[in-house]
């Protein structure tokens, strides 16, 4: 039995300790909010927070998260107004939206860390978050609009 | 003091006499006197191989395109013409009597293309090329004369008047900027060259009149005749050098123009689009093969012809080339591999966050042995190591043996100064067995 916080919410979860920690999320625990892509940990569709890092849940077994602490991004903000989910809504980033759960996962940990990133270090940390409908100019900009907004707060 | 001011009424007087005399000597050459509108049904009949050949005249002149108006009826005017010095638009040669050319003799046309003058006397703007038509034969002006007083529907349409500030609407002051513009003298064949590059040359310079946008125009819009053929802007395009100043990669030769000007496009070069597009679709391709050979022939010699077929396809693999991936993009898969898979987490700006090993200074990326930095990238860290908390998921079963070959090494070779790890893939193979 795996013990684990997810959105604050206490869990156990019986399942073989290889399990990807995705596939607890999704099946076990019913959040299905974070989406599977690769597989392989190279796509970012998958990212969670895992005690506030960024972490791929796909290739991320749940004996490794045994007591740990894991955010979705359905827990991400109470009301779903986090400063990034606000700029997501308002530049309407998303096109078909199957990457842009991880995306935002991504960018908040981005933000949680720098609060005030360049251009590089949007780049550098999103680009492991692939998005094929190329909504890559508006991620950056939304970015850059949340990091506006929560200098602001 | 007398004969200060006798001195200056002297001078005075030779001043005012010059004058006068210039101002009418001006006007007396400025003059051209009104011909006569012709009488309704008095026109000359036309063979009908004079009025195809007019056709083919005027589709090479591309009259249609500046004499018609967008939407408006073929040939009936009011083309809008943006100059440096106003709008022109352009005028209705239609053959209706009172708003079209139906009175005007064949004289008077051939005067309105040879000097630009029309058939009232007034001096026409070189927005028209009649400097260029002054290079025609008679028989091919009067061509499309016939064409369009048989061919062409009468329009009623008047046109509207011009948008130039003064002096620019003063018409007679065309007079002077022909005096010292343009050459009308008809085309004269150069005996040095052959047949086919004399009617190519006739047909360039005249006709189709290529160097109305292809010559660089002065201060007062003349065509720059030690530019010919220079390239200029227009319309917000380039019109390129047809000399040997042409900026193309591989010199045009005579079949690419032809085939050019005949399809709109070459294989090499590329496409008659914006201005030129006109040019050739309802203009130049209706024209016979062999004239737009004779054009070609003529064309290339002014570019120069510059290069064996050997170093055009030099030039054409070279570009081929440039296609296929670079090299340096496989090369730096292990980078690709790093941004991917592990910037995510492994960014620190600034300063190092905690349980955020910046690798170029983690002990494992610096070690003699890639032992540990492997270990850690194929299973990871669970919550039992490291920082309570953090976790880092394991590229076991995401990548394979050369790919973390590829990220261990990158991180090597750019965050370190130490020397390269040895048979890194062979490495990660055998640790990937050591502990399935």
């Amino acid at each position: 039995m795996i013990k684990l916080k997810i959105n604050g919410r206490d869990v156990s979860i019986d399942a073989e300790p290889d399990t990807p920690l995705l596939w607890a999320i999704r099946d076990e625990v019913g959040l299905t909010g974070t989406k599977f892509g690769c597989g392989i940990g190279m796509c970012g569709a998958c990212t969670v927070h895992v005690g506030g890092r960024a972490t791929r849940s796909c290739i991320t077994p749940l004996s490794a998260v045994d007591g740990t602490e894991i955010t979705t991004i359905e827990g991400l903000d109470v009301t779903h107004s986090h400063p990034v989910q606000v700029a997501w809504r308002d530049l309407q980033v998303p096109q078909c939206g199957y990457c842009q759960p991880g995306q935002i996962m991504q960018a908040a940990a981005l933000l949680s860390d720098i609060p005030n990133p360049t251009d590089d270090d949007i780049d550098s940390v999103m680009t492991g978050n692939l998005c094929r409908c190329m909504t890559y100019p508006r991620i950056r900009q939304a970015v850059r609009q949340a990091a506006a907004a929560k200098q602001e707060v | 003091m007398k004969k200060i001011i006798k001195f200056i009424k002297k001078w005075l007087t030779v001043v005012f006499v010059v004058l006068v005399v210039g101002v009418v000597g001006f006007a007396i050459y400025a003059y051209e006197p009104s011909i006569e509108l012709m009488p309704a049904g008095s026109q000359p009949n036309f063979e009908p191989e004079v009025i195809e050949r007019g056709r083919l005249m005027a589709a090479a002149g591309n009259c249609a395109s500046c004499h018609t108006a967008a939407g408006g009826p073929p040939y009936a005017g009011n083309y809008a013409m943006p100059t440096d010095f106003g709008t022109i638009f352009s005028t209705n040669i239609t053959p209706d009597r009172e708003l079209g050319i139906g009175g005007w003799s064949p004289a008077a046309f051939l005067r309105a293309m040879r000097s630009g003058v029309d058939r009232e006397g007034n001096h026409l703007y070189p927005a028209f090329p009649y400097n260029h038509y002054a290079k025609m034969t008679e028989a091919d002006i009067v061509s499309i004369y016939a064409y369009i007083m048989t061919q062409v529907e009468p329009a009623q349409v008047a046109q509207k008047p011009n948008q130039l500030p003064f002096p620019f609407n003063q018409r007679y002051l065309q007079a002077g900027w022909k005096l010292v513009s343009v050459d009308l003298k008809p085309y004269q064949n150069d005996p040095q060259q052959s047949a086919v590059w004399n009617r190519g040359a006739y047909l360039v310079e005249g006709v189709t009149h290529c160097g109305a946008c292809h010559t660089p125009r002065n201060v007062i819009g003349a065509e720059q005749n030690d530019k010919k053929f220079a390239g200029a802007a227009v319309d917000g395009w380039s019109a390129p050098a047809l000399t040997a100043d042409n900026e193309s990669s591989l010199p045009w030769t005579a079949t690419d123009y032809s085939t050019y000007l005949k399809t709109g496009a070459t294989r090499l070069h590329g496409v008659a689009a914006g201005p030129m597009a006109p040019v050739v679709h309802a203009g130049l391709q209706k024209l016979p093969d062999d004239e737009l050979q004779a054009m070609g022939v003529y064309l290339a010699d002014l570019s120069g012809n510059g290069l064996t077929e050997a170093a055009a396809n030099d030039i054409i693999e070279a570009s081929l080339d440039q296609n296929k991936p670079r090299q340096s993009y496989r090369w730096d898969t292990g980078e690709r591999l790093y941004a991917t898979a592990c910037a995510a987490c492994h960014y620190n700006v600034k300063q190092i966050a905690e349980g955020r090993p910046d690798l170029g200074i983690n002990s494992a990326v610096h070690l003699h042995q890639p032992d540990n930095l492997i270990q850690v990238v194929l299973d990871g860290l669970d919550n039992e190591s490291g920082i309570t908390g953090v976790v880092m998921p394991g590229f076991r079963d995401a990548l394979n043996d050369q790919e973390v070959a590829l990220i261990v090494g990158y991180l090597r070779a750019t965050r370190t100064d130490k020397k390269p790890w040895p048979e890194l893939t062979k490495k990660v193979s055998e640790i990937r067995d050591l502990y399935p």
